[in-house]
């Protein structure tokens, strides 16, 4: 197919978050500095180091305002039920009608981490006691990684590509990405992009195991997820789901449709564990090629970003990250972006933490605003050697004019995505 | 148990899954589970299940074929019950 380079642009958005439940709820919490971070006696009571964590909100009344009573029959799978509300609001958002017939212009890239490991450890429990015959007919379609999209695609009756992609901590920036190029080549008018991710002891374990999480702040819960802070000391878990509706600006001007921003460009890549990355560490120069080549790709001028929204996750890679940024901007100090992290409210989404964060970058650029960036009054000194202290706002910055975001996500696998938001401007 | 009890109870089951209303309005022992009360092929499976559940019987595979009707599974179920 031949090049076609369709402008793609953002008409929809819908947010399942730890500390906000749909667009008007998230865009208060993330004005008004809200941790979405709690206390689970659960995880003290399973012996985690870290007993806190981000879930969001979601009653019984609310999900049955999204999955009919008979979808939520033996429903156990948290992380599909975010992805769909978080999905089927943007799609509404967006003007959009629930189809009566298969929409082949409209598709979805929707990603997770994990499978849903509830469903999951429901139905080897069942299988280990020789009960499989008894697992009904839904524990496939919750538990295969593809469940999310799948659910969308028959929710919304989408024709296009369907899939789920999945590549760790970078899953949900990258869904936008593979959407956008899906639209710019021509092969879709409208793809619902986004990631959802589950929460709870069965997903959080493995990273308390690795001792990776903040387990010091079990009695000051808001006050634990510390990213680009001198007492950071390791992430908080989170879970959710974010979604944006990207669509060619020809169709989103054909339907009259709002217009949040537009995405200018962006860049997927990998440090092959090679250099000072590993499975578990980022390799900077890869860190940095990727950031180079999203402006690259979008066509930009770097001194028009004015803010970053990071990747920062609480840990003592938040220095090397504000490192890596300032070298490929080449600015630094009172000359650095304005940057925040949202992982100081929601903690780390894991898979769908670029697509929260997205939504985040989106409203801020639609609403010109920058969020605080809570919990690091004390900037980490390493930090602060790089960039002047003002550019961590530590309060809510209204009418700030934004041209240009750049969001990134890092994730295990040594695998990098960025994004440039652009406000659209005809 | 007699058929009109065991009735109600299979109507009590099977609704949460019918997406028929008005095939579940007027379900005789010949309405059809797929085609006149709208089940979903793949809920077949758990209305099963919650038929066991119920009735605390077990249906074996050969059975569960022949259920298709709500006049078949009564009398699958009466079967079974008798086997207890």
């Amino acid at each position: 197919m031949q090049e076609v380079n369709n402008r793609v642009v953002i008409t929809g958005l819908g947010v399942v978050a730890p500390n906000g439940v749909g667009i008007t709820d998230f865009t208060n919490a993330i004005k008004q500095g809200i941790s979405g971070i709690s206390y689970h006696k659960e995880l003290e009571t399973l012996g985690f180091s870290c007993c806190i964590g981000g879930i969001p909100l979601v009653p019984e009344a609310l999900q049955l305002q999204y999955l009919s009573a008979l979808q939520l029959k033996n429903f156990n799978s948290p992380g599909i039920l975010y992805g769909c509300m978080a999905g089927m609001d943007a799609w509404k958002d967006a003007g959009l009608m629930i189809n009566e017939t298969a929409d082949w212009d409209s598709g979805t890239v929707f990603g997770t981490g994990t499978t849903s490991v509830e469903k999951f450890r429901e139905s080897v429990n069942k299988i280990d006691a020789g009960q499989v015959r008894t697992l009904g007919s839904n524990a496939v379609l919750q538990t295969m990684t593809s469940g999310v999209s799948a659910y969308l695609s028959g929710i919304l009756g989408l024709g296009n590509l369907v899939t789920s992609n999945s590549s760790a901590c970078c899953t949900g920036t990258e869904s936008i990405l593979m959407g956008y190029e899906r639209i710019r080549s021509g092969n879709a008018k409208r793809m619902l992009v986004g990631a959802c991710s589950d929460g709870g002891p069965y997903v959080w374990g493995g990273f308390d195991a690795m001792r990776v999480m903040s387990y010091k702040h079990n009695d000051n819960p808001e006050k634990a997820s510390r990213p680009m802070s001198a007492t950071a000391n390791g992430f908080v878990p989170g879970s959710g789901a974010g979604a944006l509706l990207l669509e060619s600006l020809s169709s989103a001007v054909e339907r009259g449709a709002k217009i949040y921003g537009e995405i200018a460009g962006g860049a997927l890549n990998a440090g092959g564990q090679r250099g000072n990355g590993s499975m578990t560490a980022p390799n900077s120069e890869a860190v940095q090629r990727c950031i180079s080549k999203a402006i690259e790709n979008a066509g930009v001028d770097v001194n028009e970003i004015d803010l970053i929204n990071g990747h920062l996750t609480a840990t003592s890679k938040d220095a090397e990250e504000i490192n890596n940024w300032a070298t490929v901007l080449n600015r630094k100090g009172k000359n650095f972006p304005y940057v925040h992290s949202l992982k100081a409210m929601t903690g780390h989404c894991l898979a769908a933490a670029g697509a929260i964060e997205s939504v985040a970058a989106v409203i801020c650029l639609a609403n010109d605003f920058i969020f605080p960036s809570i919990n690091c009054e004390d900037i980490h000194p390493d930090i602060g050697a790089i960039i002047d202290a003002e550019k961590i706002p530590q309060r809510l910055l209204e009418n700030n004019k934004l041209r240009l975001i750049a969001k990134a996500s890092f994730g295990f696998g040594d695998i990098n995505a960025c994004l440039i938001f652009k406000k659209y401007n005809g | 148990m007699n058929t009109e009890e065991l009735m109600e109870s299979l109507k009590k089951v099977v609704k949460p899954y019918v997406k028929s209303e008005e095939g579940f309005k007027n379900i005789t022992a010949s309405s059809d589970l797929i085609n006149d009360l709208k089940i979903n092929s793949a809920n077949l499976i758990d209305v099963i299940l919650d038929i066991e559940n119920e009735f605390d019987i077990v249906i074996d595979n050969a059975s569960m074929e022949k259920m298709l009707t709500v006049g078949s599974a009564i009398d699958i179920i009466t079967t079974k019950l008798n086997e207890k």
